[in-house]
Formats: structure tokens, C-alpha cells, sequence
């Protein structure tokens, strides 16, 4: 089968710990139910990608997982460990889950080198020059090591996005949340960033990913999960779930997407 | 016709006040000197710049147009019936100088060095209004049940202060402090009692100007910040705050020019700042030229701070324009 199937038996012999499990939950924005009794599970080094209509629940999921929002029932665990219950210090959480959204939301007032190394400096306490040096090395690894001393309204959108990704991957987190990060490129930027993502996939790192681009969810994950109305409708792996789908409404969505000239 | 006819008019006014204001030479040169000030106003440094295209034609008219208000207004002045009356109690040239320098021997003070109270006091009451503000906002703008209680007591000061005179803050505090016999808080000077009172009623405004200012940064901001697990603190200091006070720099900066004014009010405490030695002496001397004094002192010490204002208003528009700048 897919990539995952051969890493997953090598990992770990049985019930290993999964990197995130989201285990039946519940989040609603005043009368409005996100996301309903919600269960999914990431093992490590494992790339699933979030696909669904724009109000689905994909980019809630993730913040909820992100500790950025709140849920209202059911659990979050990251690394066997619960996240949701009382006490849990989501600073703490939040250094191990990288999250990068669709509106790369860099620090307009910061420089790229300055964005890149504030996480590590002032959530890890890191020495200004290694947290430096590292984020040196992984903005050349990016291929932005000539615009570490720029400020972000001077990159393209690609380049503003590959420095979100950057300041995340600083942080040396366990898992990474995307959030639609190619959504408010043009088109011709998408390539750069997906490419990144793929290094990152290559390298083992373990992903969840709400994207609109079927064509690279269906290249770069181990499974596909469909969300619609706040339910995963489907999940299984790109082969099955795009070529055969089993529920109607999954079928329904992936037919407007091959109408819209997306798959 | 009555379209031809204004314009002639207009015509004549424009040479009749240019040719008595007498040779053209140096008065050009004085008034191209003084352009770049009328094309600063809005477009903060680049008028002179955009004029540049149109030349000599622009810089003439705009030259002109500026004489010709001013000898108009002068025209006006010095034609009253009462103008040498105004001239002698007003812009005296020797009372002027007098109460600038004063004379206690014949019971007037010098309004010169009466100012620097007022600039003394400008400095104190704008560091305390910065940090009492930016408290209030905070609490404003909190979130969590257990500052309920705090958050009510903001609104309320607010409320209050931004509701109240200045004037009768200066009162309440100048003569109400003292008059409770405490045995610290009431027997400080009258310039302590001033600040005070010009703090507890600016911080009203500027808190909310920070408030606007916090507001004006983008929720996806503190996210950003938060998902690096950034505390609360460590993000509203680093991400937040730096881009909330940038976008506010301008008010700020308003506000605290017209609290440069306001440390006049102060004298009705019996201080002796600029404004107050001024009056002293007037009804020492029965001779007002003072208050032209104290009103150009006061000049002084805003328009630099309103030059500054545009500049840092300017740099700032550069910088997002043109990225690094540094």
C-alpha cells in the first residue's frame, strides 16, 4: 500500500501511541455545531490530509488541536498524553504542535530572522545566537537565506508562507498543522510551498493537513479524511477514497471538485 | 459679465497687495524659504517634491497666494479702529521683553522661566499618562471573570475623568488634596497636585487610545503568537503591543501636544508656570503683552513636537512602503 503502511508495522509493534488522537469531539461557535463527535488518530510520521467544503470544521479541528480554541466535549491527546483536561499548561502544548495558516500571519513589524527566532528565544528560552544560527540553517534549507534580514511585506506570498512554515519547524515541534496554507496563493506560488511541504513529509514529519489541492493530497498522504458538517464522513487512503469512494456524500463533493477542473 | 467682473476684481486685489508689501527680491526669498512649511501641511515633507514637476509656476502661485492672504490679514489689523490700542497692550515690544525676563523687585515673575515649569510638568505627567493608560487599557480590554470587578472600575474612571472639566480636576485635586490634612498627600506643591490632575484626566483619553490601538492588531496576530507558545505577556509584549503602538503613534503624539497647552491650567492653583506669570504680570503692569509672550512659548514647545509627529508619520508610511529600511 501507500508509504504509511510500509513505515507504520516498523515503528512500533502493536498498539503504539499515536502522535494526535482526537477522540469524539464536540465544538460549537454559539448556536452553531463546528464540529460533531469528531475521531481521528495520527500516528507518528504519518500525513493525513483534512479535505472538505470551506465551512466543514477542517481549520477548527485543527486550532482545537492547536489549543487556539477551546472544545466542548471529548478529548485531545498529543503523544499519549491529554491535552484538553484540566491543568494542562497549552503553552507548554503548544511549543511541540506547529501550526501554519492559510493567511501566514507573520509579524509585519519583526524582520524574517527576527519572526523566525522569537518562539525559540522566548517560549524555549533559547541563547539568541543558537536560536539564530538555527533558524539560519533552516531558512537556507528553504532556500530564504538571502531574505533572513527582510521584512515580510517585502516577500511573495509563497515566500511569506515558506517563513510561517520556517517559524514553526523552529520550534522543533512534534507534530504540524496546516491550515490551507497554499488557499491565498496565486497559483503559480502553490508549487513552492507544496514542495516544502513534501520535504517535510519526506523527512518523517508527522502532519495534519486541511487543503484544498486533491492532486497533492492524493500524492503526499497515507490517508485522506473527508469532513462535512463537522463529521469525518470518510477516511482512508487517497487510492480508495478518490477512486472509490463509499459514501454518496463524499462521492457528491469529489464530483464538484473534478467539475472545477481541481483533481 | 458678472462672471468677468469678480475676476477683475481679484485681479486688482492680487496687484494691489503686491505692490505695497514693496520689492520683490528678498520677500520671494523669504517666502520660498517658508514653502516647504506650506506644502508640508498633509502630505508631511513631500509637497515641495510633488511641486517640483510642475516648477516654478506652483512655488510662484503658492508664494503668491500666501502674501496675499497675509497682507490681507495685516491689511485688516492695522485698519481697525482700535488696532494701535490692540498693538500697544498686546504686542508692546519692551512689556513683551519685560515679562519675559521679569523683575521681582516691581512683583512680576519672568514668564521665560515661569515656562519651564510648564515643561516640567509636561515631562512628569507624560510618563505617568503613559503607564496609567496602558494599565487601564489592559484591563479594558481583559478577558478572564476574575478581573470583572477591575474591569468595571476602568469603565467607571473613564467615564468619569473624560466626563469631568479638567479644569475643575485641577480644583478638586489642588485645593481638596490639602485641604484633608494627610500627612503625605497634602503637602505637596501645587505643580505636584497639576500632575496629578493632568494625569488621572489624560490617562481617561489615551487609555483609550491605546484600547483603539490594541484593537487595530489583527486577532490572527495573537494567534500566531499564542501557537509559537507564547504566554499571554511575552505576546502582547514582543507581537502586540509594538504593532498597536506604531499604528497609534499619531493620536498619542496629539493628545500629548495638547497636553503641553493644558499644563496651563495648572496656574489657577496659584503655580507659577508660564501662563500664570504672564497674567501677574499684566495686572501687575496693566500691560497684556505677557499673554503674547506666554502664547509664543507655548508655540515653541508644540511645534516641534507636531513636526516630529508628521516625521515619525512619514517614516513609518516610507518604511511599509519600501520594506527594510534600516
Amino acid at each position: 500500500m501507500t508509504a504509511a503502511g510500509q513505515r507504520s508495522p516498523e515503528l512500533r509493534p502493536g498498539p503504539a501511541e499515536p502522535a494526535i488522537a482526537v477522540d469524539g469531539v464536540d465544538k460549537s461557535f454559539g448556536p452553531n455545531q463546528v464540529l460533531s463527535g469528531i475521531s481521528l488518530s495520527v500516528a507518528t510520521h504519518e500525513v493525513i490530509c483534512l479535505i472538505g467544503a470551506s465551512g466543514s470544521g477542517k481549520s477548527t479541528l485543527l486550532r482545537c488541536i492547536n489549543l487556539l480554541e477551546p472544545i466542548d466535549a471529548g478529548r485531545i491527546l498529543l503523544l499519549g498524553q491529554d491535552v484538553t483536561g484540566p491543568g494542562v499548561d497549552a503553552n507548554v502544548v503548544r511549543r511541540h504542535v506547529g501550526i501554519v495558516f492559510q493567511s501566514y500571519n507573520l509579524f509585519p513589524h519583526m524582520t524574517v530572522l527576527r519572526n523566525v527566532t522569537l518562539g525559540p528565544m522566548k517560549a524555549l528560552r533559547m541563547p539568541k545566537a543558537q536560536a539564530e544560527e538555527a533558524a539560519a540553517d533552516l531558512l537556507a534549507r528553504f532556500g530564504l537565506a538571502d531574505k533572513r534580514s527582510e521584512y515580510p511585506d517585502r516577500l511573495s506570498g509563497g515566500q511569506q508562507q515558506r517563513v510561517a512554515i520556517v517559524r514553526a519547524l523552529a520550534m522543533q515541534p512534534q507534530v504540524m498543522l496546516l491550515d490551507e496554507v497554499t488557499s491565498a496563493l496565486d497559483p503559480e506560488l502553490v508549487a513552492e510551498v507544496l514542495d516544502v511541504i513534501r520535504e517535510l513529509a519526506d523527512g518523517g514529519m508527522t502532519m495534519l493537513i486541511a487543503t484544498h489541492e486533491m492532486g497533492f493530497a492524493r500524492d503526499i498522504a497515507s490517508r485522506i479524511c473527508f469532513l462535512e458538517e463537522g463529521r469525518i464522513i470518510e477516511d482512508a487512503p487517497p487510492a480508495e477514497l478518490f477512486t472509490d469512494p463509499r459514501d454518496d456524500r463524499t462521492r457528491r463533493f469529489l464530483r464538484r471538485i473534478v467539475d472545477a477542473g481541481r483533481l | 459679465m458678472s462672471k468677468n467682473q469678480p475676476g477683475d476684481d481679484s485681479a486688482a486685489l492680487f496687484h494691489g497687495s503686491d505692490e505695497p508689501l514693496g520689492p520683490p527680491g528678498p520677500l520671494t526669498a523669504a517666502l520660498s524659504a517658508g514653502a516647504p512649511m506650506a506644502g508640508s501641511f498633509g502630505t508631511a515633507g513631500r509637497g515641495p517634491r510633488l511641486l517640483s514637476g510642475g516648477g516654478r509656476r506652483a512655488t510662484a502661485i503658492s508664494t503668491l497666494s500666501t502674501l496675499v492672504v497675509l497682507a490681507a490679514l495685516v491689511a485688516i489689523f492695522l485698519a481697525a479702529p482700535g488696532s494701535s490700542q490692540v498693538r500697544h497692550t498686546f504686542f508692546d515690544p519692551h512689556d513683551m521683553w519685560q515679562s519675559f525676563i521679569g523683575n521681582p523687585k516691581q512683583g512680576y515673575y519672568s514668564v521665560g522661566e515661569a515656562v519651564w515649569l510648564n515643561i516640567r510638568m509636561f515631562l512628569a505627567a507624560e510618563v505617568l499618562i503613559l503607564v496609567l493608560a496602558l494599565v487601564i487599557a489592559l484591563i479594558r480590554q481583559s478577558t478572564s471573570a476574575v478581573l470583572f470587578p477591575l474591569r468595571v472600575l476602568a469603565m467607571i474612571y473613564v467615564d468619569f475623568f473624560r466626563g469631568v472639566p479638567l479644569l475643575l480636576v485641577v480644583y478638586a485635586i489642588g485645593f481638596g488634596l490639602p485641604a484633608l490634612r494627610l500627612s503625605f498627600v497634602s503637602y505637596q506643591s501645587y505643580a505636584v497636585y497639576g500632575v496629578l490632575a493632568l494625569t488621572l484626566s489624560y490617562s481617561a483619553y489615551v487609555s483609550e487610545v491605546y484600547r483603539a490601538g490594541l484593537n487595530s492588531v489583527h486577532q490572527s496576530q495573537v494567534a500566531a503568537a499564542r501557537s509559537l507558545g507564547l504566554t499571554q505577556g511575552t505576546a502582547l509584549r514582543y507581537v502586540i503591543l509594538p504593532q498597536a503602538i506604531r499604528n497609534i503613534v499619531p493620536p498619542l503624539l496629539n493628545d500629548f501636544i495638547s497636553l503641553q497647552k493644558d499644563t496651563a491650567l495648572v496656574g489657577v492653583l496659584g503655580a507659577i508656570e508660564a501662563n500664570q506669570a504672564a497674567q501677574i504680570y499684566g495686572s501687575t503692569v496693566f500691560n497684556y503683552s505677557s499673554l503674547t509672550v506666554a502664547a509664543i512659548l507655548f508655540l515653541i514647545l508644540t511645534i516641534p513636537l507636531a513636526r516630529f509627529t508628521d516625521r515619525l508619520i512619514d517614516r513609518d508610511r516610507r518604511r511599509r512602503l519600501a520594506g527594510a529600511v534600516r
